[in-house]
């Protein structure tokens, strides 16, 4: 088995508040393989832009990682000193993030940006930057790429200013691209032209990309595996078509219902009741559990006492007592949540 | 009341707005008046108890069509008919009369809540500004009943807006819009700002309401599965001007006009995990400056001259619905059959 290029293990990353300490990711560990795609989905308020953030080294002070390790390629990174992790930063992890607008500079040309980039991380000369920036925009299909890299963001349409981030992003050739809701802020027709291009040029570059958005359809045609986050926890996580088609925890399986789609003749949607719980307020043993419809399947209200740590469930993994053994032949689980 | 099917008539309507520089800079820099057509020329009807969707991409004109049609802006041009009367006649008590019969939920629950009134004044707004109720204790029976409805309790009447969630909030616009007894609501983008548990939540809710109270709504949406999900009819507008119109599966499953072809193969689709979205190239153009002729012809596969100069109207298709395309009239496009 190859080494995986991302580990990131037991990850805890805490905001101290002056009302105590507000746990926002607790505990989560996974891994990306090179050139593989690891979505990161969940509702608002799940950790997971703060798991892409902390990757990066770019957590908002007071958030801070509690414990936990981050290693790109064998090498921790999560204690690297401000200058160390800068290097690390656009040389070997590129980061998109939402709004194209906000992460280029307004006062600069995009031909600045990028070629900045470039000379900073990579031995080139002037000229050499621009023909490679030229090259990265015209790859990225913005047309005239010639005339356009002169241009300053606020000429670009939102479309194109994305294409540009994703230029940026692949500039100095990383081996990780944190994707932070990449096409959030587009309409459909071009957030189409996003994903396609997206995965296309990490398909060519062999780049490895965390894609953390909401929509599940974006992750479905993208993605090769899935973390399901919910409440700073990874409740499931396994390749997509599992997750989507056979999901194994019983939050995964109520958000797969909850998503309405073209062509099909449901009347009423799954309803998960409640929402997810405040960072103040997260209950004990499995985040999920007011929730829960299965929760009274689990002998001993384990569920309300103990937390769940991922379990093989199905093809995938499951944070679920449903899933342990000893749990599963009282409950018979292998046979209820196949169907729904 | 007349008994007719049609509800509400939208006839020709055109919502135009001045956004030219201010006239000293114009006279020195010799720059025309900029006119930009968010809405131009627009007609459909809906029937009572149904849902049309009005889909689109952002800057269609979608929103504006909803706020000319709730009397947030006049129309520049056309006719908004409300049950038979067409509303820009009517005035005074007459008008009353008739804008309590329609409410509107907006999109952002965080912004159309206002965070200095507790739950219940806000929710009894409508009702205290229609004179429905003027008795107290009547009155704060109604609210315990409409916060009920809308799966909250009586007890967050005491409660302000910030003490819930955007889901909460949103069930709190959707009783507002329910206290004056309305017929007919309209929806803009009301779940977009939601989480899709969330989401899922407010849509069945809403579903529910239309059931228990005959309600008609006007959807606005920019997800397509939303409105598959939601609508019974579905129009789809582009830069300002409707393309098509149509029974909700029939537009699914046989999307006529190119525009809507496009947008049906670039919804995400969870189902079949692998398939290529087919990406259409090119972006909406600048409504400043919208294309002549038909306005999605630089975009369109099947365009040739005659799109290029001659506007096409939005006419009946012989398989249901409307559709505004000349290469669909003249039988130029071959049919495309959701898988």
């Amino acid at each position: 088995m190859t080494t995986p290029l991302l580990q990131v293990k037991n990850l805890r990353i805490e905001f101290p508040s002056r009302r105590g300490t507000l746990v926002a990711v607790d505990d989560i560990s996974f891994e990306i393989a090179p050139g593989e795609v690891l979505g990161v989905v969940g509702e608002s308020g799940a950790g997971k832009s703060l798991t892409g953030a902390a990757v990066i080294g770019l957590l908002e002070p007071p958030g801070r990682i509690a414990s936990g390790e981050i290693l790109l390629n064998g090498r921790r990174i999560d204690n690297l000193p401000f200058e160390e992790m800068r290097k690390v930063r656009g040389r070997e992890i590129g980061a998109i993030f939402q709004d194209p607008l906000t992460s280029l500079n307004p006062l600069y040309t995009v031909g600045r940006q990028i070629t900045e980039t470039i000379e900073t991380h990579l031995n080139v000369s002037k000229a050499e930057a621009r023909d490679r920036a030229i090259k990265l925009l015209t790859e990225t299909g913005i047309p005239a790429a010639e005339k356009r890299i002169d241009h300053y963001p606020h000429q670009f349409s939102g479309g194109m200013r994305q294409r540009v981030v994703i230029s940026l992003a692949l500039a100095a050739q990383p081996k990780l691209i944190i994707a932070d809701e990449p096409t959030t802020a587009l309409d459909v027709s071009i957030q189409a032209q996003i994903i396609t291009l997206l995965k296309k040029l990490c398909r060519e570059h062999g780049t490895s990309i965390m894609l953390v958005t909401h929509d599940m359809g974006v992750i479905a045609e993208t993605a090769d595996r899935v973390a399901v986050m919910y409440a700073g926890r990874i409740a499931e996580i396994g390749p997509v078509s599992e997750v989507i088609h056979n999901p194994q925890h019983p939050y995964t399986i109520g958000l797969m219902g909850a998503i309405p789609s073209v062509g099909d003749e449901v009347e009423r949607l799954t309803q998960i009741d409640g929402a997810m719980p405040r960072l103040t307020a997260i209950p004990s043993g499995c985040a999920f559990n007011p929730r829960c419809t299965r929760v009274n399947d689990v002998p001993d209200g384990r569920c309300t006492r103990e937390r769940p740590s991922l379990l093989p469930a199905g093809k995938t993994q499951a944070a679920c007592w449903l899933h342990d053994k000893n749990t599963a032949s009282v409950a018979g689980v292998s046979k209820e949540t196949s169907h729904v | 009341m007349s008994d007719s099917k049609i509800l509400l008539e939208v006839r020709d309507v055109a919502r135009e707005f001045d956004v030219s520089k201010p006239w000293l800079n114009r006279m020195i820099e010799g720059q025309p008046e900029q006119i930009l057509k968010a809405v131009d020329g627009i007609s459909f009807t809906i029937n009572r108890g149904e849902t049309l969707s009005l889909v689109g991409e952002s800057g269609c004109g979608k929103s504006t069509m909803a706020r000319v049609i709730c009397g947030l802006y006049k129309p520049s041009r056309g006719e908004v008919i409300f049950d038979g009367v067409d509303m820009a006649k009517v005035h005074g008590a007459e008008l009353q009369n008739l804008r309590k019969r329609f409410q509107m939920i907006f999109q952002d629950p965080y912004a159309s809540l206002n965070p200095r009134w507790r739950v219940g004044k806000i929710v009894a707004e409508p009702i205290l500004s229609h004179n429905l109720i003027t008795d107290p204790a009547a009155l704060k029976k109604r609210v315990d009943e409409l916060l009920t409805q809308v799966g909250l309790s009586p007890l967050d009447a005491e409660k302000f807006p910030h003490e819930f969630s955007g889901g909460q909030r949103q069930r709190i616009s959707i009783a507002r819009a329910l206290s004056s007894n309305p017929e007919f609501l309209v929806c803009d983008e009301p779940t977009s700002a939601l989480d899709v548990s969330v989401q899922a939540q407010i849509l069945n809710l809403m579903k529910d309401l239309q059931r228990k109270f005959g309600l008609t709504y006007l959807f606005i949406s920019h997800n397509l599965a939303v409105v598959s999900h939601i609508s019974t009819r579905v129009g789809v507008m582009y830069l300002g001007r409707l393309v098509e119109v149509a029974e909700t599966k029939r537009i699914f499953q046989r999307p006529l006009h190119p525009y809507t072809q496009m947008l049906q193969s670039a919804i995400p689709d969870l189902k079949m995990t692998g398939k290529q979205r087919t990406p259409v190239a090119g972006e909406v153009p600048n409504p400043l400056d919208p294309p002549t002729g038909c306005a999605f012809h630089p975009r369109c596969p099947y365009a040739n001259e005659r799109c290029k100069v001659e506007r096409p109207s939005l006419i009946e298709h012989p398989d249901g619905g409307q559709v505004a395309c000349h290469a669909v009239e003249e039988k130029r496009i071959p049919i495309r059959l959701a898988a």
